[in-house]
């Protein structure tokens, strides 16, 4: 009903004061602040020249080290790794190298799974698992949980 | 190979320089520029009016123009608000691959003498082991400094097997006019990437910069034909340093020889001479 008196701006900016504001009155008195130190800084009216001296950036020019025709394995490897790197492609012939073929390693992994899980597995679901060894394995039934009764 | 231009240089250079106006860089992309001249960004040139002389309107919100980010290489200073050029050469612009920034402008300049640059890869010679680090001949006008743990896998009861004579392939991380250029053997992550003591036998040779650059391009056809010959190793240096091994001596010193006169001789020149080779 009073209107509420006028306080000063530095009495706003004070610790105590800022506790009890919400949010968006917040971030507007930080957006003034903001301002009036920004106007503050002196800034050169010219246009932004940064200065390299190196060719590395200005041509793309590629990797010191080559061998041609198996003289040196090694420099051949890191070429194309080095060079791939610079033009940022990627290496498609690593999917023919596979020592372990996609299906064994599919075959491989589902047992594993059970393997895994068994050690993972309370007393009472290790019995379900040793009594399907010999076929498929089969993951214990799902932990009964307490129902809540409906009313 | 720069004769007839000459004369085109000679006669817009004394042209621009008579009339006293900045020429803008668009306009002299890929043509002999001197040093002195001045040159013009893009943003500018709607400030210089056809009667321009100098002027500049003035402004009263001078922070609305667009400020686009120029990074200015090797051979260009910046001068007030324009490129300065600092050396003799041909006027290159790369654009800007991916976000923000004006793209690249630099000066393609012959040169002998290397000067060292931070993130160069240079072949040095091990001149003098000191205590913790090597002193290494980079061609500058200091030696720069190895220390030993700047090798992969190195560490203190571990030391590289580095002796005074050899070749190191490194790359710098301090180069600058006020100190002592310093070369690592490793990268950011520690790992070698290739650099390190080059191996035993082959042979250092020296030339310009400007031919290691035109070698080291992505598309240079004297490298793949190079390479067809027989079996080699090259390794180049951006201090104007070659390092070549082959099987025998006398196909190492052709590939020398090689290397050191393609700068001079033109395609067909060249394309003889290769197939000369293929021949015996």
């Amino acid at each position: 009903m009073a209107q509420k008196t006028k306080l000063s701006k530095n009495l706003m900016r004070m610790k105590f004061m800022q506790r009890g504001l919400d949010s968006e009155t917040k971030k507007q008195l930080e957006g003034e602040e903001k301002k009036i130190i920004g106007e503050e800084h002196w800034y050169l009216d010219l246009p932004a020249l940064t200065k390299r001296q190196s060719f590395l950036l200005c041509e793309d020019l590629l990797y010191g080290r080559m061998s041609f025709r198996g003289f040196n394995p090694e420099v051949e490897k890191l070429m194309l790794q080095m060079n791939a790197k610079n033009k940022a492609e990627v290496f498609e012939d690593k999917t023919e190298e596979v020592d372990v073929s996609d299906e064994e390693m599919a075959r491989r992994y589902e047992t594993l799974v059970g393997t895994i899980g068994k050690k993972f597995a309370k007393k009472r679901d290790r019995v379900s698992y040793e009594e399907h060894e010999n076929g498929d394995v089969k993951l214990p039934k799902e932990k009964e949980m307490f129902l809540k009764p409906r009313d | 190979m720069l004769a007839p231009a000459m004369a085109e240089v000679v006669a817009v250079a004394a042209e621009s320089l008579a009339g006293s106006r900045a020429r803008a860089a668009r306009t002299v992309l890929n043509q002999v520029v001197l040093p002195g001249e001045e040159l013009l960004l893009p943003e500018q040139e709607d400030a210089e009016g056809p009667g321009g002389g100098g002027e500049r309107p003035l402004r009263l919100n001078a922070g609305a123009r667009s400020r686009v980010r120029v990074v200015c290489g090797p051979g260009l200073r910046r001068c007030g608000d324009r490129l300065l050029v600092t050396k003799c050469g041909r006027l290159r612009h790369k654009e800007p691959g991916s976000g923000s920034g004006g793209g690249v402008y630099w000066v393609d300049s012959q040169q002998k003498r290397y000067v060292p640059v931070k993130g160069d890869h240079v072949i040095g010679i091990v001149t003098a082991k000191s205590g913790d680090i090597f002193k290494v001949d980079v061609g500058g006008s200091e030696p720069a400094s190895l220390s030993y743990l700047a090798f992969e896998g190195a560490t203190k009861r571990n030391r590289p097997n580095v002796q005074v004579g050899d070749l190191i392939y490194g790359q710098f991380v301090v180069a600058n006019k006020d100190m002592e250029p310093e070369m690592v053997c490793i990268d950011s992550c520690g790992r070698a990437n290739g650099m390190g003591v080059i191996g035993h036998d082959g042979l250092l040779f020296k030339v310009t910069l400007g031919l290691i650059r035109k070698l080291l391009a992505p598309d240079c056809e004297i490298i793949q034909e190079v390479g067809k010959l027989y079996p080699l190793e090259i390794v180049f240096g951006m201090n104007g340093r070659i390092w070549v091994k082959a099987k025998t001596i006398q196909q190492t010193l052709i590939l020398a020889n090689i290397l050191e006169a393609c700068e001079h001789m033109t395609t067909d020149q060249r394309k003889q001479i290769f197939s000369r080779l293929a021949e015996s």
